[in-house]
């Protein structure tokens, strides 16, 4: 899932700046599970813009709404009576639900209410950690299942380098090393000899490295008749 | 010979090598580096140049080499992956082979959290083994990583990191066989305080025959004060300093004198542990010691061979 966290109150208040009839969008799946920009999070957030309002005297109107998946256009056409009328959005979805909101409303200006941070998964209630790095290139066969590329802060592929002590990673006590866990699940596995062989230089186009990435998937793609069938242009 | 540099050639006669390191100075000027080239010329038979190191800015390690060349003193130059992507790499190492450096030590380098820009993107394209994979390459193929032709190949002894005193410790032999697989012709250790893990790591590397494939170094570094020592314990990672010499230092009348002494001994008891082909000798701000420790361990004259 993405994992995301609010940016501050006196950060959003700033990017509304100039702003008057606000919708606050949140979204039910990552960024609600994350605690950062689900239902209950819009309608904090939006508590506490109409009181800066008040007390600032902004004239602020605010009003919420909160999609299933705002990265969907599905899910995002449906607040198309909602956008009515309003100057902005305030997306607290991950960035790709505010760029979806933008892309389907190009007359509203779609504004991020939330830092959009990676790819994670909550490893206790309420401690979220990244897991993956969207490299295009997995390579957790052989890593006993723990990505080096996100989880080792240098990305190093062969090993940990000279600064994990303790199981802990070189910038912090509180950042494990990811090379010590790899190396505990692969002898847990059997399969120290992973470890042996080198790993040569990374390919890192299928990464970002790339330029932005996109995957077709050709039996999915319309072709022209369904497009017309379906009164799609 | 891979260089015919200095350090290999004392190398591979299976004389005992010195290195010693000099850090690049926080200026633009080349005299900083000429002061320190010619307090400790003779005193080693060849100088690494940091590159960076803890993530500051400082002078270029290619560019000091050239000053310490001028002197008449040999270079290491160290390459940390940290803030180039491969494709500056084997511009560098191009350039650095053009004006003379034969010695290069491929680094991943310190994380830049340790420095004073903390906000700066690393780079970390490769990692230090790929970086020896693709030096090798350049040197034994005359090719870029991509398998470009170079018009004319680099000539390079290469050398890595090993430190004995970091973990998952069993990997760390594992390591330093990846190094030399992937083309280490020396590595220099992390200081050595802690001489028993040392002597174990050792033990492990000459049962894997790793001491007849790769030169080993022993890194060592002269303490001034029971401060410095307590500063490495605790606070720089993947360094085992024990209690005994904290103590050492704490007690002594005069510390710096206490330093060298310590250091002096450390480097002779390495002399005498099978496999270890030399010393590397890190006087962090106190390159001015150097002479005086390898003189007192009974290791001068350095003679060009």
């Amino acid at each position: 899932m993405i994992i995301g966290e609010q940016k501050p109150l006196k950060e959003i208040c700033d990017i509304l700046e100039g702003h008057h009839r606000i919708l606050v969008a949140g979204c039910r799946s990552c960024v609600a599970i994350c605690l950062a920009g689900g239902e209950k999070e819009v309608g904090i957030l939006s508590e506490s813009l109409r009181l800066h309002s008040d007390l600032a005297g902004k004239g602020w109107e605010i009003d919420e709404v909160t999609v299933e998946r705002q990265c969907e256009n599905e899910w995002v056409r449906e607040i198309a009576p909602k956008i009515e009328g309003k100057d902005a959005v305030l997306s607290i979805a991950c960035g790709v639900g505010a760029q979806t909101i933008q892309a389907m409303y190009p007359k509203v200006r779609s504004l991020p209410g939330l830092n959009t941070s990676n790819m994670g998964a909550p490893i206790e209630p309420g401690i979220f950690m990244e897991r993956c790095g969207g490299c295009g290139d997995c390579v957790l066969h052989l890593t006993g299942g723990i990505c080096p590329i996100v989880r080792c802060a240098k990305s190093l592929l062969n090993g940990p380098c000279g600064g994990s002590q303790n199981g802990k990673c070189e910038i912090g006590k509180e950042t494990p090393c990811a090379w010590e866990e790899i190396y505990q699940s692969l002898k847990e596995l059997g399969r120290l000899d992973l470890l042996e062989a080198n790993i040569p230089p990374k390919d890192w186009t299928p990464s970002r490295s790339g330029g932005p990435r996109k995957i077709v998937r050709p039996e999915a793609v319309m072709s022209e008749t369904e497009r017309q069938l379906r009164g799609e242009r | 010979m891979k260089a015919d540099s200095n350090l290999e050639r004392i190398l591979t006669s299976g004389k005992f090598a010195v290195t010693a390191e000099i850090g690049p100075p926080r200026s633009a000027s080349a005299d900083l580096v000429r002061k320190k080239a010619e307090e400790m010329k003779g005193s080693a038979d060849a100088f690494n140049l940091t590159d960076n190191q803890t993530a500051m800015s400082r002078m270029s390690s290619i560019a000091c080499a050239v000053v310490l060349m001028q002197q008449g003193l040999e270079p290491v130059v160290q390459m940390t992956c940290r803030d180039r992507n491969r494709i500056a790499m084997q511009s560098d190492v191009l350039g650095a082979s053009a004006l003379g450096v034969l010695d290069i030590l491929c680094l991943s380098g310190d994380h830049q959290s340790f420095g004073n820009m903390k906000e700066a993107k690393n780079v970390y394209d490769v990692d230090s083994i790929q970086e020896l994979m693709i030096l090798r390459k350049m040197r034994d193929e005359g090719k870029l990583w991509n398998g470009d032709e170079l018009d004319v190949a680099p000539k390079l002894f290469l050398g890595a990191a090993a430190n004995p005193f970091a973990d998952p410790f069993e990997f760390r032999v594992t390591r330093l066989g990846k190094k030399a697989a992937a083309g280490a012709d020396f590595v220099q250790t992390q200081s050595i305080y802690d001489m028993e893990r040392f002597e174990k790591w050792m033990g492990l590397v000459r049962a894997r025959g790793l001491h007849e494939r790769v030169h080993i170094l022993a890194g060592v570094m002269p303490l001034k004060s029971h401060k410095v020592a307590l500063y490495m314990k605790n606070k720089v990672s993947g360094m085992i300093v024990p209690d005994a010499i904290v103590e050492r230092m704490r007690n002594a009348k005069d510390p710096k004198e206490e330093g060298v002494l310590i250091c002096v001994e450390q480097i002779d008891h390495l002399k005498s542990i099978e496999g270890v082909h030399g010393v590397h000798i890190m006087a962090v701000n106190w390159e001015e010691i150097v002479p005086r420790i390898v003189s007192e361990a009974g290791l001068t004259p350095r003679n060009r061979y």
